[in-house]
């Protein structure tokens, strides 16, 4: 029987929830590297036991880890993260120009076909790769010096890489999205790159149709249709069936288009899923109630999801990697919130039930689905 | 026979032990020396306590010894007497903050 595994970052470490296919008992894991913050884990593809995790804490800095058993033993694996040439400079909050400097890494993406090779998209935005396993790490260094890189600035979580998504049927090609400078697609394996944000129109910025400047929160695709991704902006819901070429909006009837976390069901490549946030500074579910929304064409119609989840006095957050699914039939969708709770579906989002409720805040999570 | 004491998040990442890091250091006992061969020791501890191409000291990390805050000493100052014969540890020290 198939089985999945759930992996959380959080706050203060990182966990593992395993389940049989079933998904209604859960074995809880932790917390591994306790006490530091896991911006990010993942599991290879290509060997579903090798694992990558984003260790990091403000005292001592960025760590990798790495696991070859499914997260039972980690070793830790290289951390020194060196922009390739001068740095250069990207705005600072205030509109000057600002040095790049390596803080951490937000998002790790495993190659789809080898488990030595992984990405990792960092802050100050970048994306490096590895391709021994993590011990050495080199910088994709077309992204950042295409040209727009000054334009770039932080937001308010800092100036992340935050987004990595590899086209499976087209090894050449990169989705990534920074944090705010918008989305970039490159067709040669990383070399050169191209904004890919027409369409996008953020009020926020001094020209709304800016080439870059835009806050994409997080992007998702399904694989089977690797050209058409969903985005949650800073605000606005949007969708791209041109690889990004040109986006145009599917908020609809969403209570507030303002989010972090998006992701596709495993099989119906026009289901969609969001957790509406209320902005812009108070970034929490709206009126105490925490509802995911789903879609199932493809954006512009949405349903609330409650059954099982909190309806009132509820003021979590769900952070833009705190999503996912995994691959069994029904398809099953997992979030965790900045509240501490891991909430599963083990039906496409129709009910929900928590794996863990008092977890540390959860920054991200990823989904295994193992034979 | 350099005396550490590292703090406890160090010690579980560098799988050191619950107690002080015993060090040989060879030369002139400084923060840099010192730091050298705790990293020679224990690879896993680059970047974590200064940074692994400036060298600069990370913000919240400090260096105490002796009773004394030597984290804005140059690196490569001889470090207390009583550190290089062994008597006082060097104390690496996070600091008290965050949440």
């Amino acid at each position: 029987m198939s089985k999945v595994r759930v992996l959380v970052g959080t706050r203060k470490g990182a966990f593992v929830l395993t389940s049989d296919g079933k998904r209604d008992k859960w074995d809880v894991s932790g917390p591994h590297f306790a006490g530091w913050e896991l911006y990010h884990l993942k599991g290879s593809p290509a060997d579903p036991n090798r694992l990558y995790a984003s260790q990091s804490s403000g005292w001592s800095g960025q760590v990798m880890q790495r696991s070859n058993d499914g997260g039972k033993t980690w070793e830790p694996v290289g951390n020194k993260f060196v922009y390739d040439g001068v740095p250069g400079t990207h705005q600072w909050y205030d509109g000057t120009p600002h040095p790049w400097e390596f803080k951490r890494v937000w998002h790790l993406e495993p190659s789809l076909t080898d488990p030595d090779t992984v990405y990792a998209g960092v802050e100050d935005a970048a994306l490096f790769r590895s391709s021994d396993g993590g011990q050495n790490w080199e910088e994709l260094s077309g992204l950042r010096g295409h040209g727009t890189g000054p334009k770039w600035q932080p937001g308010a979580g800092g100036m992340c890489l935050h987004t990595i998504i590899l086209d499976p049927s087209d090894p050449k090609r990169i989705y990534i999205a920074i944090s705010a400078a918008g989305a970039f697609r490159s067709d040669d394996a990383g070399k050169s790159w191209k904004p890919i944000n027409r369409g996008l129109r953020s009020q926020y910025i001094p020209d709304p149709d800016a080439e870059v400047g835009h806050c994409v929160h997080h992007v998702a695709m399904h694989p089977s249709r690797p050209g058409v991704l969903f985005m949650q902006k800073h605000w606005d819901v949007m969708r791209s069936d041109n690889a990004g070429d040109l986006w145009h909006e599917v908020s609809g009837n969403l209570p507030t288009d303002f989010g972090f976390t998006i992701d596709v069901h495993a099989h119906e490549p026009e289901t969609i899923y969001v957790v509406p946030i209320k902005s812009d500074s108070e970034h929490f579910v709206p009126d105490g109630k925490l509802r995911v929304y789903r879609s199932r064409t493809g954006g512009n119609e949405w349903e609330a999801l409650t059954k099982g989840l909190p309806q009132n006095d509820c003021y979590v957050n769900v952070l833009r990697d705190a999503m996912a699914v995994d691959s069994l039939d029904k398809c099953g969708v997992y979030f965790g919130t900045t509240g501490g709770q891991v909430y599963a579906s083990a039906d496409a989002g129709d009910s929900w039930a928590p794996i863990v409720r008092d977890l540390p805040s959860v920054l991200s999570i990823e989904v295994q689905t193992l034979p | 026979m350099i005396r550490v004491i590292l703090p406890a998040h160090l010690r579980t990442l560098a799988r050191s032990g619950p107690g002080e890091v015993e060090l040989d250091v060879q030369g002139e006992v400084t923060q840099r020396s010192v730091l050298d061969a705790l990293e020679a020791r224990y690879p896993t501890l680059r970047g974590t306590i200064r940074d692994q191409v400036t060298q600069q000291r990370r913000p919240f990390m400090r260096f105490f010894a002796c009773e004394e805050d030597l984290s804005h000493e140059p690196p490569d100052a001889s470090l207390p007497a009583a550190v290089a014969s062994g008597v006082e540890p060097l104390l690496v020290v996070g600091a008290i903050a965050g949440g």
